[in-house]
């Protein structure tokens, strides 16, 4: 660094030796706005890749707008949906579940068949061939099937695969493995995430489907594309009283189709996390470049009025240091930037391993560079701006005198008492804070901000913990979730519980409706239960066992803040599914739910109300687990089941999920949380070194030891640490609070609670990062020059 | 009025004299090395015994400073050796080192360096905490004449004030050495001498050995012993058979 280039101008020469000389500090405040930018360009290069994927994705394929799923319709209805109003084009199609039958692997798998006319030109939902080719109209046995799930099994163009349909066996040729816009995320039923070895999607041809599922000359699912400007809710109803007498479950748009759903839900998130990190993150690092230019310039008066005295002029004296603050924050946008692209190249990866792209890039996004160089150099420049004015309005004769002593005063009050009690190098301490409480604020509400990210991380740890623990162990102690395919008689379970290794079964029946208050309708289904439930259980807020009994409905407080419905009032309900009675049901309960939006009945109420007695559409089973493997087999030859669902393999896959996808977040998150952290309290301390350098050195010459001064020193940063503990707590408090809500979706609740371990997290990080940057400004007070504080001023 | 005295040149281990504060022999302090390289000290033989008041004077960079450095324990020689009755200096470690400087010396520098946090009088406490066996707190503030303004903080007294409760920071351990660094470089002719008073009666009263270092030549009538310094050398060392007092002197 002693040689530099000749055709330098002197300033700039002067501008990068200064850089030189404060690297640590100039390198601190370059990660802190790097994590800010980095974090932008992440999330906002990941939602414009993922939405414009998905557009392409979408218009390319011809994603529908609409489903309307029935229980049969005859195919010439389809020419009176075509004629509603809006209609674009319309594809009647047939769609079921089956269970296919691995024989490696003991539990059937549950898998969608969907019909698929291979020769239609530009069809509805239409499917992108990863491998092999197009199934052919004429051969009814060929099958396309999901690639995610063929990559599981090593299955591919060649191989046979055999689907229970509908009670029936049947044996396919996959020619060709294909991925859909409609099926981007696939969840196996009654899961939460998706696990591409659990489901499996096919595409067969439509004579084939139609006859496994005795669905001849009709359809179970009317796919539509609207045209332009189309009324969808006018739509949607035309088509509910359209299809009503043909068994319609309710038709729905695109947002509201699983896929698609998840993935908006997934945009809106990434979005929030940037709108909440990025500020803090750059707050942090306005007020680092703040406090180091503002030292700057106050250790440079003499040098600012010498140079102003040679000629130099104010313009480039200010140019001269927001030069300087602009080379940070340009090193901090670029480093941010490269940053950024690296982590939105490795999330795009973990993105590919959850939903079924076709093509997934992370598009360096220039937009975001630009956008993020404004920042920093708008950052920079307010953090200059005040600072930079002081100097450049020093006149030069001011500017070469040695500013006054720093003025002090006693502490006042209770101050001045505990004072009394302090030795001396105590008291500077406690005089330092109170003389620059603004200083000293400052660099609490920054360890606070750095702690609070923390906080809120750990927090968001413990909900997906308390989640995955309501679920599994509280509210589902299941083993098992056995699907049927329709409601069945409950002289089913019997079959069931005749199964060697069952050890209990607990019935359900979940119907489709539509819930009504007043104009606000809402598509979703009642989930009828025993009436002392043991695997499956509705639990409120403290986890305690809801009692559901009588005739009345108990709902989840998402459901009853949608329909705008309270405690007493009634509900109400038009069953989609047999004989379609439109119901009226008192509101007996509302509960907390952490998983979709729930409404229970008693088993018995609603096969009453429905008169449909002693019906069941699944049950939850514990079985014995020497025997898990015999019972799974026994389970693939009942006919009607639509799907069988091992709850410790959800258990895993989410956990796995979680550590994978958010985890890797969450690490990047915590590491940027250190980094402002440790950033904002080297700086602090680097800068009370900077100051106090000469104090500090008449300190060692009068005979205090490395450690004594370092306590001088030291004992500040220490306590502005200590008090940034319960600010930093308070912060994480305040951020969780607002992104739990605003991370919360219809699909998932995040729970707001607040494990004390959050706040112990938080705090174990300031210290550590205090210990740190304390360490290595002790090492500059053990290299104090003890002559220095004999010499003239600094 | 003065008359020279010869140092003694010789080589060899150095015979340690009783009744000496310091002793030096060849004595040598190099800054930097190679062609860059600037020696600060170069062979400097000296001895100064207990309860002398010894004025350094030199030109800028004569050297003067350093030897001050090296006696005052917060500097390092190069070569030679430098004893403090009879202790080697030049041979402590760090850790001995700073325990000197807490017990034994006393610093008064040019700019005062008070701390600015701490009033006059917590300003001496803070010496006096760390130190053995110190007096009280207010009687060296009136050895100095700043009784009045103890509860006063640096930036509410004056230069003169500033440097006076800095020499009673330096006296209240009780220093067996008093190291001045131009203490009236920052100070008018008036103020100046009013400090170089302090020193002579503190000299006089506890008996501590005290070195000044100045650019005032006049100073050096007060002194029991002058050192002319020139390129790292001593040129001449005088005793003074007769001192005058500091109210005497003017610049």
């Amino acid at each position: 660094m002693k040689k530099l280039p000749l055709h330098l101008a002197p300033l700039d020469r002067k501008l990068v030796r200064d850089l030189w000389r404060i690297k640590g500090q100039a390198l601190a405040i370059i990660f802190v706005i790097a994590s800010g930018i980095a974090l932008l360009v992440m999330s906002r290069g990941m939602i414009l890749s993922l939405e414009e994927t998905m557009r392409a994705y979408y218009d390319r394929y011809r994603f529908a707008d609409i489903y309307a799923p029935v229980k049969r319709a005859p195919d010439n209805l389809l020419a009176d949906i075509r004629a509603l109003d809006g209609v674009a084009d319309v594809k009647g199609r047939v769609q079921g579940g089956g269970l296919i039958d691995l024989p490696e692997v003991a539990a059937p798998i549950s898998a969608q068949i969907v019909s698929f006319d291979p020769d239609a030109p530009a069809p509805i939902n239409g499917v992108y061939l990863a491998e092999g080719r197009m199934i052919d109209a004429t051969h009814g046995d060929e099958v396309l099937l999901l690639e995610s799930f063929a990559r599981e099994y090593d299955l591919g163009p060649g191989d046979t695969i055999s689907i229970t349909m509908n009670g029936a066996q049947h044996e396919f040729d996959i020619v060709g493995l294909a991925l859909s816009p409609e099926f981007i995320y696939t969840i196996p039923p009654g899961e939460f995430v998706p696990d591409p070895s659990r489901f499996a999607i096919l595409w067969a041809g439509e004579e084939a489907l139609e006859a496994a599922y005795d669905l001849d000359g009709a359809f179970n699912q009317a796919v539509l594309k609207t045209s332009r400007g189309a009324d969808e809710q006018q739509l949607i109803d035309a088509l509910d009283r359209l299809l009503a007498p043909y068994g319609a479950v309710g038709a729905y748009a695109r947002e509201d189709q699983i896929s698609n759903k998840f993935l908006v839900e997934e945009l809106k998130q990434l979005d929030t996390m940037g709108r909440v990190m990025t500020p803090i993150f750059l707050g942090v690092s306005i007020f680092l470049l703040n406090i180091v230019i503002t030292r700057l310039v106050q250790t440079e008066r003499e040098q600012i009025g010498l140079v102003k005295a040679f000629g130099y002029s104010d313009a480039d004296v200010g140019a001269h240091y927001l030069k300087f603050t602009g080379v940070i924050a340009i090193g901090g946008a670029l480093v941010g930037w490269a940053g950024g692209q690296w982590l939105g190249r490795g999330m795009a990866g973990l993105y590919q391993e959850y939903y079924q792209f076709p093509f997934l890039v992370f598009v360096p996004e220039f937009s975001t560079l630009a956008l993020s160089l404004v920042i920093c150099i708008a950052a920079a420049g307010l953090g200059a701006f005040v600072a930079v004015r002081s100097a450049v309005n020093l006149s030069p004769a001011v500017a070469m005198r040695p500013p006054a002593p720093p003025k002090y005063g006693q502490g006042a009050g209770v101050m001045r008492w505990f004072e009394r009690v302090l030795d001396q190098p105590s008291r500077m301490i406690l005089r330092r804070i109170a003389r620059q409480p603004g200083r000293a604020a400052l660099t609490v509400i920054g360890i606070g901000a750095a702690m609070g990210l923390t906080v809120m991380m750990r927090f968001n740890v413990n909900a997906t913990d308390y989640m995955l623990d309501v679920s599994f162990n509280v509210v589902d102690r299941s083993d098992v979730l056995v699907t049927f395919v329709e409601p069945l008689s409950d002289k089913t379970l019997f079959e069931l519980e005749s199964i060697d290794g069952v050890t209990y079964v607990e019935p359900f029946r979940s119907s489709p409706v539509m819930f009504s208050n007043e104009r606000i309708e809402y598509l979703g289904s009642i989930t009828g239960m025993p009436d002392d439930p043991i695997l499956n259980r509705a639990v409120d807020s403290n986890l305690n066992t809801v009692d559901i009994r009588g005739e009345g409905i108990v709902l989840s407080e998402q459901l009853a803040e949608i329909l705008e419905i309270s405690l007493g009032e009634t509900l109400s309900v038009e069953v989609r599914e047999g004989r379609r009675p439109d119901l009226e049901i008192p509101v007996v309960g509302i509960v907390e739910a952490l998983i979709g939006t729930p409404a229970y009945m008693t088993l018995d109420a609603l096969n009453r109300q429905l008169f449909e007695p002693q019906r069941v559409t699944g049950a939850y089973l514990k079985i014995d687990p020497l025997q898990s493997d015999a019972v799974y087999n026994e389970l693939k030859d009942i006919p009607l089941v639509a799907g069988v669902s091992l709850r410790r393999e959800s258990y895993q896959k989410f956990d796995e999920m979680i550590e994978e996808g958010m985890g890797t977040f969450r690490t990047t998150m915590m590491i940027f949380s250190i980094v402002i952290a440790a950033g904002v309290v080297y700086n602090g301390a680097r800068i009370a070194f900077m100051e106090r350098q000469r104090d500090l050195a008449s300190l060692r010459v009068l005979g205090f030891t490395k450690i004594e001064t370092g306590y001088v020193l030291l004992g500040e940063l220490v306590i502005l640490a200590l008090l940034a503990i319960p600010v930093g707590s308070f912060f994480g408090y305040l951020i969780w609070s607002y992104l739990a809500g605003a991370l919360s979706t219809e699909l998932y609740q995040i729970p707001t609670i607040f494990r004390e371990d959050g706040f112990g997290h938080g705090a174990i990080i300031v210290l550590v990062s205090t210990a740190v940057a304390g360490a290595l400004v002790m090492r500059d007070v053990a290299k104090i020059d003890m002559a220095t504080a004999l010499k003239a001023r600094d | 009025m003065t008359q020279p005295v010869t140092t003694d040149q010789s080589s060899g281990a150095l015979e340690k004299k009783p009744g000496l504060a310091f002793q030096t022999q060849g004595l040598s302090k190099v800054y930097g090395s190679g062609p860059a390289a600037v020696h600060a000290l170069r062979g400097v033989d000296l001895e100064i015994p207990n309860g002398e008041l010894a004025v350094l004077l030199g030109a800028s960079g004569s050297g003067k400073s350093t030897l001050l450095n090296i006696l005052g324990g917060i500097d390092r020689a190069s070569g030679g050796t430098a004893y403090f009755r009879g202790d080697d200096l030049t041979a402590m470690n760090d850790k001995a080192l700073t325990a000197y400087r807490r017990r034994h010396v006393g610093f008064v520098f040019q700019f005062y360096n008070l701390m600015p946090s701490l009033t006059a009088h917590e300003n001496v406490d803070l010496v006096a905490e760390i130190a053995p066996n110190p007096m009280p707190t207010m009687e060296a503030l009136t050895l100095v004449g700043l009784k009045e303004r103890a509860s006063h903080f640096p930036s509410e007294l004056s230069g003169g004030e500033q440097q006076r409760v800095a020499i009673a920071r330096a006296v209240a351990k009780n220093p067996t050495v008093l190291f001045c660094d131009e203490p009236t470089g920052a100070l008018d002719s008036k103020t100046g001498v009013g400090v170089l008073k302090v020193l002579q009666n503190l000299n006089n009263e506890l008996g501590t050995t005290t070195l000044v270092i100045t650019h005032a030549a006049a100073t050096a009538a007060m002194a029991d012993r002058v050192i002319h310094f020139a390129d790292g050398q001593i040129r001449e060392v005088v005793v003074n058979e007769h001192k005058i007092s500091a109210e005497e002197i003017s610049w």
